[in-house]
Parts: C-alpha cells; sequence; structure tokens
C-alpha cells in the first residue's frame, strides 16, 4: 500500500520516527510532571530564536537552525519558571504569556527577514507549519544526532529523572541537585520540540509531546515500560503520518501525524487493561452484580 | 497620521480591549491555556460553517466558531473527567487533534479560498481597514471595527449584568453553588464569550495576538491590585496602550502589527513585573534589604539588653565578641552598628556598644522576657 521504496518517503519516514522517539521519551516524563503544555509554550517560544539565528549567521543549515531554536525555547521555560517563582503569577497565565509574546516576537522577526533583498530565506516559514515533506537527508542526520544525544542522557540520568518525577521533596532530601536536574530535563525536552518543529510546525510539535506519553500512561504503571511504550506509539504515529500523508494528495504531514497520534490515545484510553474505559465499566457491572448477588442473599 | 492608520490603531485598540474583559476572568479561574486551546480550535467551526455556508463574511462563521469553542471546553472537561491524564494534559490532547482536523479539512478542499492558515494563525490587521461598512452607500468605516465593537458591547454588558455572579464564581465557587449560583452554567457562559471574542479578533490580529491580549494585560493588571474592578480597567488600558505603541513599532520597522503588539503587551508585563510599587520584584527586594537590616539591629538591641546589667556585659557589648555570638561577617556587622547608631539606637564607646533610651525602648517591645527570667541567648 505504501512505497517504502520511494527515497522521499524513506527520509520523511525515518525523521518522523526520531521525532516520535524523542518526544515520546521526554514527553513521558513532562505528562508525569504535569508539564503537559510546557511543550506549547517552547515550540512558540523557539520562532524567535529560528529567525533569529538565521539573521545572526544567514545560513539555514538546520543545526543552526535547531539551537537557535533551542535557545530561545529554553529562554522561554526559564522565563515562565521566574515569572511563577518571583511574583503571584500561576502557571498557566505565565505560560500562555510567555508563548505568545514570544511568537509576537519571532513574527517581528520574520517579517523583518522577509523584507530583506536576501532571496534565500525561503523554508523559514516551514517552521510555523512545519513541512515533513521537504525533509532532507541532512535535516534528517542532525535530527538523529541530537535526538540521540537527548535519549542518551534520559538512560544516563534516568535514576536521578524517574525519582524527580516522583518524589522530588525526597530527591531534594537525599542531596540530588533538583534544580540542575529540572533545568536538564526541561533542556533535553527543549530539544526534543526543537528537532521537531522543522516537520510538524509550532503549533503541533505539542501534540506530540502529550499525546504518545499520555497513550502509553495507560497501558502500564512502571516508567521504563511506559517510556518504551511512548517512544514507540510516538515512533509509530509518525511513521504511519508520513506513510499515509504522501500517499493522499492534499494531506499535510503533520496534522496527519497528529490525527494518528490522537487514535492510538484513542484507543488507548478505551481498551488499556485495567485502567481503560472498557475493562473499567466492566469491572463496575462485575462488582455490581456480585454486590446485587450478595444483597439478595 | 492618515485616516488608514488611525483605522488600523482604532481596530487594534477595540480588539484589544474586547479581549482583556474576559481575560481577566480567565487568569483568575487559572484557565488562561484555555483561551489558547480556543483561539486554536475556533478554526474549525470557522472551516465546517464555511463548507456549509460557502461565504466567508457570513455571521454563522462567528456562530460556527463559537460552538467548537464551547465544544473543545467541552472536550477538554470530558476527557479529564475519565481521571485518565491530569487536565493539562487533557487540554493539550484536544486542541491539536481539532486543529489538525481542521487544516486538513483546509488544505484538502477549501485550497483556494482565502481561508490560508497563515493568515489564521497571523492575522493581517493591516488589511482590517479595506474592508469597509456600507449601509446605503454610506460608509461607516472598517468592518472589522463594527464586529469588534459589537463583541466589545457585548462582553460589556455581560461583564455588568452577571458581575456579582462572574466575581463569586471565580473566588469562591463552593459559596457561589451553596447560594444557587451554578459554577457550570457561569463558566460555560465565560467561555462562550471567549470563543465569540476570539473568533471575532482572530480574523483581525490572528489567533497568536488572541492568546497575548487575552492573557498579557490581565496578568499585567493583576501585578497592580487586588481589586477586581481596578483590575479590570488597568488590563483595559494596558491593552490599548499595547495597542497603540504596537502599532507604531510596526510601522516605523515595517514589520507584523500582530507580533509587534504582542511584543509590546510583553515589554508592559515585564516593566510592570519588575517595577509595579509593592509586588515588583524591585520592590521586593528592596523591601526584603530593608528587612534583613531592621532585624538585625533588633537582634543586636535585643542581645545588648539581655546581658544589661550582667557581670558578662563588659565581654558581650564588645563589637568583636557580637559577630561570633550572632554569626555576621565583619563587614555586615559594621554596617548594622553604623545604622543602629544613626537610628539612635545604640551608642559606641572604645569598641564596646550601650543601649540608648530608644534602644532600650526598642529591644524592649520586640523581645518578649520568657517565664522566669531565663535568658532568649545561650
Amino acid at each position: 500500500m505504501f512505497d517504502f521504496g520511494d527515497y522521499t518517503l524513506r527520509v520523511v519516514a525515518a525523521g518522523s520516527a526520531i521525532l516520535g522517539i524523542t518526544s515520546g521519551v521526554l514527553g513521558s516524563f513532562a505528562v508525569l510532571r504535569k508539564q503537559s503544555l510546557l511543550g506549547d509554550a517552547i515550540s512558540h517560544a523557539a520562532l524567535p530564536g529560528v529567525a533569529l539565528a538565521y539573521l545572526l549567521t544567514s545560513s539555514k543549515s538546520p543545526l543552526v537552525l535547531v539551537l537557535g531554536a533551542a535557545l530561545a525555547g529554553w529562554l522561554g521555560t526559564l522565563s515562565v519558571r521566574s515569572i511563577v517563582k518571583r511574583s503571584r503569577i500561576k502557571q498557566d497565565t505565565a505560560l500562555g504569556l510567555v508563548m505568545s509574546v514570544f511568537f509576537g516576537v519571532g513574527l517581528v522577526l520574520l517579517t523583518y527577514i522577509q523584507r530583506l533583498p536576501d532571496a534565500s530565506k525561503a523554508g523559514l516559514n516551514t517552521f510555523l507549519f512545519g513541512q515533513a515533506a521537504a525533509m532532507l537527508g541532512r535535516d534528517v542526520a542532525t535530527m538523529f544526532v541530537l535526538g540521540s544525544l537527548a535519549v542518551l542522557a534520559v538512560v544516563v540520568f534516568w535514576k536521578e529523572f524517574k525519582l524527580l518525577s516522583f518524589d522530588p521533596a525526597f530527591a531534594a532530601s537525599m542531596g540530588f541537585p533538583v534544580q540542575l536536574l529540572e533545568v536538564l530535563l526541561t533542556t533535553l525536552l527543549v530539544v526534543a520540540i526543537a528537532i521537531g518543529l522543522q516537520a510538524v510546525g509550532v503549533v503541533l510539535m505539542s501534540a506530540l509531546v502529550v499525546a504518545p506519553a499520555a497513550a502509553a500512561r495507560q497501558w502500564t504503571d512502571r516508567l521504563g515500560i511506559m517510556v518504551i511504550l511512548a517512544a514507540a506509539f510516538g515512533a509509530a504515529s509518525g511513521v504511519t503520518g508520513a506513510a499515509v500523508s504522501s500517499s493522499v494528495e492534499h494531506l499535510p504531514t503533520g496534522p496527519t501525524i497528529v490525527l494518528v497520534a490522537s487514535v492510538i490515545v484513542a484507543l488507548s484510553f478505551a481498551f488499556a487493561p485495567g485502567r481503560g474505559l472498557v475493562a473499567r465499566t466492566i469491572l463496575q457491572r462485575r462488582s455490581n452484580r456480585r454486590f446485587r448477588l450478595e444483597a439478595e442473599g | 497620521m492618515s485616516q488608514y492608520q488611525a483605522e488600523i490603531i482604532l481596530v487594534g485598540v477595540i480588539v484589544a480591549i474586547a479581549c482583556a474583559l474576559p481575560g481577566v476572568f480567565l487568569v483568575l479561574r487559572r484557565m488562561a491555556l484555555m483561551s489558547d486551546a480556543i483561539t486554536h480550535t475556533v478554526l474549525l467551526g470557522i472551516v465546517i460553517a464555511f463548507f456549509v455556508v460557502e461565504d466567508l463574511s457570513s455571521p454563522l462563521l462567528i456562530a460556527g466558531a463559537a460552538v467548537v469553542g464551547l465544544g473543545t471546553v467541552w472536550l477538554v472537561e470530558a476527557v479529564h473527567r475519565t481521571r485518565l491524564v491530569a487536565e493539562d494534559a487533557a487540554i493539550g490532547l484536544t486542541f491539536p487533534l481539532l486543529f489538525s482536523i481542521a487544516i486538513i479539512l483546509i488544505s484538502r478542499y477549501a485550497g483556494d479560498v482565502h481561508l490560508d492558515t497563515d493568515a489564521v494563525l497571523l492575522g493581517e490587521i493591516a488589511l482590517a481597514p479595506q474592508r469597509r461598512f456600507i449601509v446605503s452607500g454610506w460608509d461607516l468605516g472598517p468592518q472589522a471595527a463594527w464586529m469588534m465593537g459589537t463583541i466589545l458591547v457585548v462582553n460589556l454588558v455581560f461583564i455588568r449584568t452577571f458581575f456579582k455572579e462572574l466575581k463569586l464564581t471565580t473566588f469562591d465557587p463552593a459559596l457561589a453553588a451553596a447560594l444557587g449560583f451554578s459554577p457550570v452554567v457561569v463558566h460555560y457562559a465565560l467561555m462562550g464569550l471567549v470563543s465569540v471574542t476570539a473568533v471575532g479578533a482572530f480574523d483581525a490580529v490572528g489567533s497568536i495576538l488572541v492568546v497575548a491580549l487575552m492573557v498579557g494585560p490581565p496578568a499585567t493588571g493583576y501585578l497592580m491590585t487586588n481589586d477586581l474592578r481596578r483590575m479590570m480597567m488597568y488590563s483595559a488600558g494596558m491593552a490599548t496602550l499595547a495597542a497603540i505603541s504596537g502599532y507604531w513599532v510596526a510601522h516605523f520597522l515595517d514589520v507584523s502589527i500582530a507580533g509587534s503588539m504582542a511584543g509590546a503587551v510583553g515589554l508592559f508585563f515585564t516593566v510592570v513585573l519588575v517595577f509595579a510599587p509593592e509586588r515588583g520584584i524591585v520592590a521586593v527586594a528592596r523591601r526584603h534589604t530593608r528587612q534583613r537590616w531592621e532585624f538585625a539591629q533588633t537582634m543586636l538591641t535585643g542581645h545588648l539588653l539581655n546581658h544589661e546589667g550582667t557581670p558578662e556585659e563588659t565581654h558581650e557589648s564588645r563589637v568583636d565578641h557580637i559577630e561570633h555570638v550572632l554569626g555576621w561577617a565583619p563587614a555586615f556587622r559594621d554596617g548594622v552598628i553604623s545604622r543602629a547608631e544613626r537610628d539612635g539606637l545604640i551608642v559606641q564607646v572604645d569598641r564596646t556598644l550601650r543601649l540608648t533610651p530608644t534602644g532600650h525602648t526598642h529591644a524592649a517591645k520586640v523581645l518578649i522576657p520568657a517565664a522566669g527570667g531565663t535568658r532568649l541567648e545561650p
């Protein structure tokens, strides 16, 4: 049905898979720490970084743009943290404010760039909505290197991140540098998002952080299994989305990937053993019946 | 300033105030991110309504968008109610899905019409004066000003009429429910208002600026006052200021007006965050410093009072001894002593400190003598 012999599709599918894996892994921690929407803020906040990186270096090399995005995204999360810490503004307001203001500034820079006489500025727009179909071999190489580093860091700091996600107070009392670990984990999330922006765009990147992790959460109570499942769901959404959108005309890749990921979430919500809605309904029926039987004697 | 420019600014100001007013309640109810979700998903409502009526200027588009906006709120709550994920994850799952469906519909079926995603997300307020509102030959100004003006009036009337209900359900939903005001009804009415405002504004300034205007000015107002009415007035003022200054910055740099207005919102917020009286970062830091010195002076006088008239007095009152007792660095100690001298709390004779009568009263006021005359210090 899908022609994976096609070179472009292979590149796109590989890129989407890498993207799904990294955002699935890092997203698991974000979802568990109730920071699902941090991804949304980071991806919006990254825009001025992309524009500035281009303005300063006149380079469109994926590494430069991704670094710019990561830096701005990181600055955005830092702003959210310090606003919440230093004023009575709550997390949700700080997130909404930072993402929209950073994005606005990015828009200003972007329109400024578009007026420059230089012709090689095309392609920056793809950061808004993403253009997975335009992914090149070198983009995928960049994604692979940065994504692997991020996942590797999670493996190295596994114990620390686990503790941080479930009991930060205990982690602090054990003498772990909690603040530093939090910054590290956020930085990794920023990297995971930055590499995906070009493929699925600012608006939909946040979905790839939340959806695979939220789906994986339903199947298990163990962090290790959840992270692996989230990576698998992310990869499956990426590859399936890329393949479907390439075989149907006028079907943009980013939204298709999100659609696939949402289907996985819906299936997980419904059919996951134990927590799932079906399982819960059956359990409830059964206990109702037993209760009635016992009541009737 | 040409008439064209004046009209752009007029539209900008109306949009800014119309967004800021319901935004106040979003910020206070900790639902700021609902504005992000709604501004994205109303696109789906516009698309679906457009397929039905095939006319981009039909008021049905707004109705469709408002319905989908409410649908978003309901869906987020439904997902959250399954207790399978936290509320933030429920938002993060819901709106990208609806937004994706909208984008897919647009790119598959509406490729040729004006409904391009760029315009929706980024908006182009510079074009607002081009669409005129003409009644039997009379040019009454830009359509956007009339539409957003109507929405602004609706917002004002709603907030004025249900001010008590909004206030009560915002600050004490349990009490509101006990008194017979349904928080759910107020909640959905407010969300309907947010949806209608978002869709109206979004045509003019794009969805991202709508979020900036709904969240930014109220957040700024929240830093300036504890009074709900004042907060609304400050928010409206901030929104106006951001719209006007944002326009001129964009005009001189020749860049995106919506982006520049969002930037202005951020700038004003930052200024207030840093410099606000009482709650600003500078004010808080200064208060902390002042309290630190005051506390240290009190400690010093307390220590002196504690040993007054005891055999150890000469030893305990020596300047060189103080730093060991109170654990102060020499520089800090000298600062405290000179401040206490300046305030007339102590006098220094031959590197030994003695309380003045003022210092005596000061120390006695804060130093509550323990029962049985026990010393407060070892």
